[in-house]
C-alpha cells in the first residue's frame, strides 16, 4: 500500500509542484493550506509523512510540529520541514521540535525525493 | 447673654490648660521624649501667624474690601511653596550657629556685631508695638462686646464691672504674667522652648476649630448654605461689589510682598519657623501643610462677612466683631463662648511668642552687651548670672506689653485691626535686605547692613509711625497736610511728591528703596574686616561647609575645662551644664574628669552653648574672658576657610566633570542601542527579502526540473507549468525592482524625473494597462474623471506605479465576478485626490496603519494566505510623500475599502 504524504504549504504553485513530485514518486498526497487545516487532516488520518512549510497562516510550522509530537498516537508520522528561511538557528529549532529532516527552499526535486525516501521508505 | 463670671472662668480655665500643656511639653523635653518632634506640630506652631487679626480682622477687612483680606495669606503661601529654599538655608544656618533670634541672626552674620543686634532689637520692639496693641484691642473689644453690647444682649450693660475699669490694661497685665510663666521659668540649655511650642500648636487647633464652627453656623445655620448666602449677598448692590476685585486691587501686590517677608521676618515667626525648628526635614511637610491651614481658616471669611452685613444692615455693628456678634444675635451662648475662646487663643498665642522672642532679643542683644561694657559690674567674674538673665527677660516682657498698651491707648482707637497690623509688617520687612543679602551675597558688610537698616527704619517711622501719631492728635495734623513746616515735598504720605499709592505701599516703596540702596552702596564702598569675612563665608556657603574644623581652630587650646564649665554654669545653672558636658564627652569618647586643657573643639562647643543663651556676640566676649593667651589670628582662619572652599570648589568641578562624562556615556550607549536596533531592522528586512525571493524561485526551480525530467508530459500540463515558471519569473523581477526602488528611495539616490504631469492621462493609461487583468477575473472597473486636465508636478512613471499598485491591489482583493472597483480623480484648489474604492473584504482597523509598512502583508480573509509582496504600498507611500502628498485608507471591514492619495497642485495654475 502506498505511503501517504500530507503537503502543508500556502503558496499555490509550490503546492502544485510538491503534489506532482510526490505523486510521481508513488505517494498518496493530501494538501493543507494552513496550520489548522493541517492538524485537522492529521486527526482525520495520520499520514506517514508531512512536508511542512514553516511560514504558513494561522499556526506556523513549528507550532504544528510540536503539537503533533506531543501526541503519542502520531508517533509514526515523520515530518520534513520545508522553509525559505535558511538560517542555521531555524534549522536547529525545527529539528529540536521533533522534525525528522529540514529542507531549504528552493530545493532540488531529486534531493527532495531522495530525502523523503530516506525518511519513510519508498512509496 | 453670658454671665461675666462664666467668661472669666472659661478664659482663665483655658489659659491654665495652655499652661499645663506647656508644662507637660517641657517635662517631656527634659526627659528627652519630645512631643513636638513632628512636622504637624511644627506646622501648627507656624500658624501662630494667624492672630486675632485673622480671627476678627479678616472679616472686617472682607466686609469693606471683599477679597482684599487675601494677600496676607497669599504671601506666606508663596513663601512656603516657592521660597522654601530660603527658609531651609536660614534654618540650617541658625541650627549650626545656635541662633536665638532674628537680631542674633543679623548680628552674627555681620561679624557678631553688638551694634547691629541692638539695632534690630530696637526696630523689632518699636515695630511690633502696634501689632501687640492690635491683640490687646481685639481681646478687650471682644470682652466689651460680650459684656456690654446692649443691642445684642437684650439687657443693659452692667456698667463698669472690672475693678480696674480698663479691660485692655487688665488684658495686657494678664498676658504679661502668662508670657513670663511660659517663657522664662528657667534658662534653657538650648534655644528651644518646647513647652511653649506645644501650647501654641494647641492654640492653633482651637482657633481654627472655633472659626470654622462660627463659619459653619453662619453659612448653614443662619443661612441656607453657600449658595443661599451668596445669592442674598449678590442681591445687594453694595455687597455685590465686594465679590469683584474692584475694591481690592489697591496695594494687592504690596500686601502680598509684605506678607511674604512677614512670615519669616516678624520676630515671632522667626522664633517658631527657625529657632524652634528641631528638625530641618519638618519643613518639607510644612511647605504644603501650612498653606493648607491658611486655606482652611480663610474659607469662611467671606461668608461671615456677608452674613454680618446682611444681618446688621444698618452698620451699627463693627465688622471686626462679626465673629462674635453673629452667634450672639442668633442666641447661641455656647458658640459665642467658643468663638471668644478662639479669639483669645489667637491673641495670646501671638503675644506669648512675640514677647518671648522680643525679650530674648532685648536681653541678649541690647541689655547684656551694655552690661558687659561696664567693668564695675564685673559681669565676667560674677557667680550665677542666670537669675539676672531671667530678671531682664521678665522685665522686658512687661515693658513690651506696656508699650503695646500705650500704643493702643494713644493710637489704637482710631484704626481698624488690619491697618495696625500692616504697620508692623512694614517694619519687619526692613530686615529683608540684610537677611537676603546676608545669606546669598558674601559682599554685604556690617556697615552696609547698619546703614540700610537704620535708613529703612527712619523712613518707616517718618511715613507710617509718626503720621499715625498725628492722626490720633498727638502730633499736629499739619504734619501730614500740608507737610512738616509747610514743605509739601516732605508730606509723609506723599514723600518727594510720590502720591497716588496707599500709605502702606508708599512707605514700603521708600523704606525698602532706601534700605536696600544704602545696604548695597555702603557694602560695595567699604571693606569687611576678617571676622565679617569669616561669618559671610560661613553663612553664604552653609551647604558647602567642611564641617566645624575651621571654626574649631578659632580657639587654640589655652582654656581649662574647669574654667569653661564654671563660665557656662553661671549662665545656665550647674545641672544643665553637667548634662551638656557629659553628653559631649560621651559623644567624643573621652573622660572629662581627667581632661585638663580644653581643645579647640570643646571651646567651640561651649561658645555655641552660650550663644544659645545669650546670643553670639555676647558669647564671644564671655569666651574671650576665659580663653587665655592669644587666639588664633583671624587671618589664619580666613585662610583655612578659603582653602577649604577651594578644595570644595575643586571637588565640585570634579563632580560636574564626572557627571558630564556619565551623561556622555549614557548618550553613547543610547546611540549604540539605536544602531543595534537599526541593524536588527536591516537584518529582518534582509531575512524577509530573502524569504520573498526564495518563494517564486522555488516554484521556478521545481517546475523547471519537473519539465526537464519529464519529457513525456502532456501538452496542456506542460503549458500550465511553463506559464507558472513565466509568472513566477515576472513576480521575481517585480520584487527585485521594488526592493531596488525602495532602497534607492530610502538612501535618497532615486532619480526623480520631475515634470508637469496630467493626472487624468496617468489614470487612463493605468486603466488601459490593467484592463486585461480585470477582465480575467471579471471585476467591474468604473472610472470617474473630470473633464479638464489636472496637472501636478511629479514623476510620471512613479505616479503611474502608484495608481497601478492601488488598482491591482483592488482587483486582487475583490471577489471574482461580483467585484466592483471605482477610480475617481477630484481636483481641489490645493490638492488633486485619487481614490480607488473596492467592494472587497476591507482592512481591519488594526492593519490600517501597518499596511503601509514594509512587508506587512494582508492575509486573505478566506484562506489566510498573504497576498502580494508587501512592498507595493510602502513604495506608493514613499512616492506620494516625496511629492509632498499623503496616502491613506478608509475602510469598514466587510464593506470594502477606499485607498486615496493626494498631491498638492502647483501654486500658480498651469494650463
Amino acid at each position: 500500500m502506498a505511503k501517504s504524504v500530507l503537503v502543508v504549504e500556502d503558496e499555490p504553485n509550490i503546492v502544485l509542484s510538491l503534489e506532482f513530485i510526490m505523486k510521481q514518486a508513488g505517494y498518496e498526497v493530501r494538501v493543507a493550506h494552513d496550520g489548522e487545516e493541517a492538524l485537522r487532516a492529521v486527526e482525520e488520518a495520520a499520514p506517514d509523512l508531512i512536508l511542512l512549510d514553516v511560514m504558513i497562516p494561522k499556526r506556523d510550522g513549528y507550532d504544528v510540529c510540536q503539537t503533533i509530537r506531543s501526541n503519542p498516537a502520531w508517533e509514526g508520522t515523520r515530518i520534513i520541514m520545508l522553509t525559505a528561511k535558511g538560517r542555521e538557528v531555524e534549522r536547529e529549532k525545527g529539528l529540536a521540535l521533533g522534525a525528522d529532516d529540514y529542507i531549504t527552499k528552493p530545493f532540488s526535486t531529486h534531493e527532495l525525493t531522495q530525502r523523503v525516501k530516506e525518511v519513510v521508505g519508498g512509496g | 447673654m453670658l454671665p461675666a463670671w462664666l467668661i472669666f472662668v472659661a478664659s482663665f480655665g483655658y489659659l491654665f490648660l495652655l499652661f499645663a500643656i506647656a508644662y507637660y511639653g517641657d517635662k517631656r523635653a527634659d526627659a528627652g521624649r519630645s512631643i513636638i518632634a513632628n512636622p504637624y506640630i511644627y506646622t501648627l506652631s507656624i500658624a501662630v501667624y494667624c492672630t486675632s487679626w485673622t480671627f476678627y480682622g479678616s472679616v472686617g477687612r472682607a466686609a469693606s474690601s471683599g477679597v482684599g483680606f487675601l494677600p496676607i495669606y497669599l504671601g506666606p503661601t508663596l513663601m512656603f511653596t516657592l521660597g522654601w529654599f530660603v527658609l531651609r538655608k536660614i534654618i540650617r544656618i541658625s541650627k549650626v550657629h545656635h541662633i536665638t533670634s532674628i537680631a542674633d541672626f543679623i548680628s552674627s552674620r555681620y561679624g557678631k556685631s553688638h551694634l547691629l543686634g541692638g539695632m534690630v532689637t530696637v526696630i523689632a520692639v518699636i515695630g511690633i508695638m502696634p501689632y501687640i496693641s492690635l491683640q490687646l484691642k481685639a481681646v478687650s473689644t471682644s470682652f466689651d462686646v460680650l459684656l456690654y453690647s446692649p443691642g445684642l444682649n437684650g439687657t443693659e450693660g452692667s456698667g463698669d464691672f472690672l475693678l480696674l475699669g480698663d479691660t485692655a490694661l487688665f488684658v495686657a497685665l494678664l498676658m504679661a504674667a502668662f508670657s513670663i510663666l511660659f517663657g522664662t521659668r528657667h534658662i534653657d540649655a538650648t534655644e528651644h522652648h518646647e513647652g511653649m511650642v506645644a501650647a501654641i500648636a494647641f492654640e492653633s487647633v482651637v482657633k481654627l476649630l472655633a472659626f470654622l464652627a462660627v463659619g459653619i453656623f453662619v453659612t448653614f445655620g443662619v443661612f441656607d448654605g453657600f449658595g443661599d448666602l451668596f445669592r442674598q449677598a449678590a442681591a445687594e448692590p453694595e455687597l455685590r461689589s465686594l465679590m469683584t476685585m474692584e475694591d481690592a486691587d489697591s496695594g494687592w501686590v504690596t500686601l502680598t510682598v509684605l506678607a511674604m517677608a512677614a512670615i519669616i521676618f516678624l520676630p515671632r515667626q522667626f522664633q517658631v519657623v527657625v529657632v524652634e525648628n528641631i528638625d530641618e526635614s519638618h519643613l518639607r511637610k510644612a511647605i504644603w501643610l501650612f498653606p493648607l491651614y491658611l486655606l482652611a481658616i480663610n474659607v469662611f471669611v467671606l461668608p461671615i462677612a456677608f452674613g454680618g452685613l446682611l444681618r446688621f444692615p444698618d452698620g451699627g455693628i463693627d465688622a471686626d466683631t462679626f465673629v462674635l456678634a453673629l452667634p450672639m444675635a442668633e442666641q447661641q451662648p455656647w458658640l459665642v463662648l467658643f468663638a471668644f475662646i478662639g479669639g483669645l487663643s489667637a491673641a495670646t498665642g501671638m503675644v506669648i511668642v512675640a514677647t518671648i522672642a522680643l525679650s530674648t532679643m532685648i536681653c541678649n542683644d541690647l541689655v547684656m552687651p551694655v552690661l558687659l561694657r561696664f567693668p564695675w559690674l564685673r559681669l565676667t567674674e560674677r557667680g550665677n548670672v542666670s537669675g539676672l538673665l531671667l530678671g531682664i527677660r521678665r522685665g522686658a516682657i512687661v515693658l513690651i506689653l506696656l508699650l503695646g498698651y500705650l500704643y493702643f491707648r494713644l493710637i489704637g482707637e482710631s484704626y481698624a485691626l488690619v491697618t495696625i497690623g500692616l504697620v508692623s509688617f512694614a517694619a519687619a520687612a526692613q530686615f529683608a535686605p540684610a537677611i537676603f543679602g546676608g545669606i546669598f551675597w558674601k559682599g554685604g558688610t556690617r556697615l552696609g547692613a547698619t546703614a540700610g537698616l537704620s535708613a529703612g527704619f527712619l523712613v518707616w517711622v517718618y511715613t507710617l509711625l509718626l503720621p499715625s501719631f498725628a492722626r490720633s492728635g498727638w502730633l499736629p495734623v499739619e504734619f501730614i497736610e500740608p507737610g512738616p513746616f509747610g514743605i509739601e515735598f516732605l508730606r509723609p504720605y506723599a514723600l518727594f511728591g510720590l502720591a497716588g499709592l496707599d500709605h502702606i505701599s508708599h512707605s514700603l516703596f521708600w523704606s525698602l528703596l532706601v534700605n536696600a540702596g544704602a545696604y548695597v552702596a555702603v557694602s560695595l564702598a567699604g571693606r569687611q574686616n576678617t571676622i565679617e569675612r569669616i561669618q559671610a563665608t560661613v553663612f553664604v556657603d552653609i551647604f558647602h561647609q567642611p564641617g566645624n574644623e575651621a571654626a574649631a581652630r578659632m580657639w587654640r587650646g589655652s582654656a581649662t575645662v574647669a574654667d569653661l564649665k564654671a563660665l557656662a554654669e553661671r549662665f545656665m545653672g550647674a545641672g544643665r551644664v553637667h548634662e551638656a558636658f557629659t553628653g559631649y564627652a560621651r559623644k567624643h569618647q573621652f573622660d572629662l574628669d581627667r581632661m585638663q586643657e580644653a581643645d579647640g573643639e570643646l571651646v567651640q562647643f561651649v561658645e555655641r552653648l552660650l550663644a544659645g543663651v545669650i546670643g553670639a556676640a555676647s558669647a564671644r566676649v564671655m569666651m574671650a574672658s576665659v580663653v587665655k593667651g592669644e587666639g588664633v589670628g583671624l587671618d589664619e582662619i580666613m585662610e583655612i576657610l578659603d582653602e577649604a572652599s577651594h578644595v570644595l570648589e575643586y571637588s565640585r568641578q570634579l563632580e560636574l566633570k564626572s557627571l558630564a562624562l556619565e551623561e556622555a556615556t549614557e548618550e553613547l550607549t543610547a546611540a549604540n542601542e539605536r544602531l543595534k536596533e537599526l541593524d536588527q531592522l536591516k537584518d529582518e528586512f534582509l531575512s524577509t527579502v530573502t524569504h520573498e525571493l526564495r518563494t517564486p524561485l522555488t516554484s521556478i526551480r521545481s517546475f523547471s526540473e519537473i519539465l526537464h525530467d519529464n519529457p513525456d508530459l502532456k501538452m496542456d500540463e506542460r503549458q500550465k507549468f511553463l506559464l507558472i515558471v513565466i509568472h513566477e519569473s515576472e513576480r521575481l523581477t517585480r520584487l527585485i525592482n521594488q526592493v531596488l526602488d525602495l532602497t534607492k528611495m530610502e538612501t535618497g539616490s532615486m532619480e526623480w524625473r520631475m515634470a508637469e504631469v496630467d493626472m487624468k492621462s496617468v489614470i487612463e493609461d493605468a486603466v488601459a494597462t490593467l484592463s486585461r487583468l480585470f477582465d480575467e477575473r471579471n471585476v467591474a472597473l468604473a472610472v470617474n474623471l473630470p473633464d479638464r486636465t489636472s496637472v501636478i508636478r511629479g514623476d510620471r512613471d512613479q505616479l503611474m506605479q502608484v495608481v497601478i499598485n492601488l488598482l491591482s491591489n483592488a482587483n486582487k482583493f475583490c471577489w471574482p465576478d461580483v467585484g466592483r472597483v471605482t477610480v475617481t480623480l477630484t481636483a481641489g484648489s490645493e490638492y488633486l485626490t485619487v481614490s480607488v474604492s473596492d467592494n472587497g473584504p476591507g482592512v481591519a482597523l488594526k492593519d490600517q496603519q501597518q499596511i503601509f509598512e514594509k512587508f506587512h502583508q494582508v492575509l486573505d480573509a478566506e484562506t489566510g494566505n498573504p497576498m502580494g509582496s508587501g512592498l507595493g504600498l510602502t513604495i506608493s507611500r514613499r512616492i506620494v510623500e516625496h511629492l509632498g502628498g499623503r496616502i491613506w485608507v478608509d475602510s469598514t471591514p466587510g464593506q470594502g475599502s477606499t485607498f486615496s492619495f493626494r498631491i498638492p497642485t502647483p501654486p500658480s495654475p498651469v494650463n
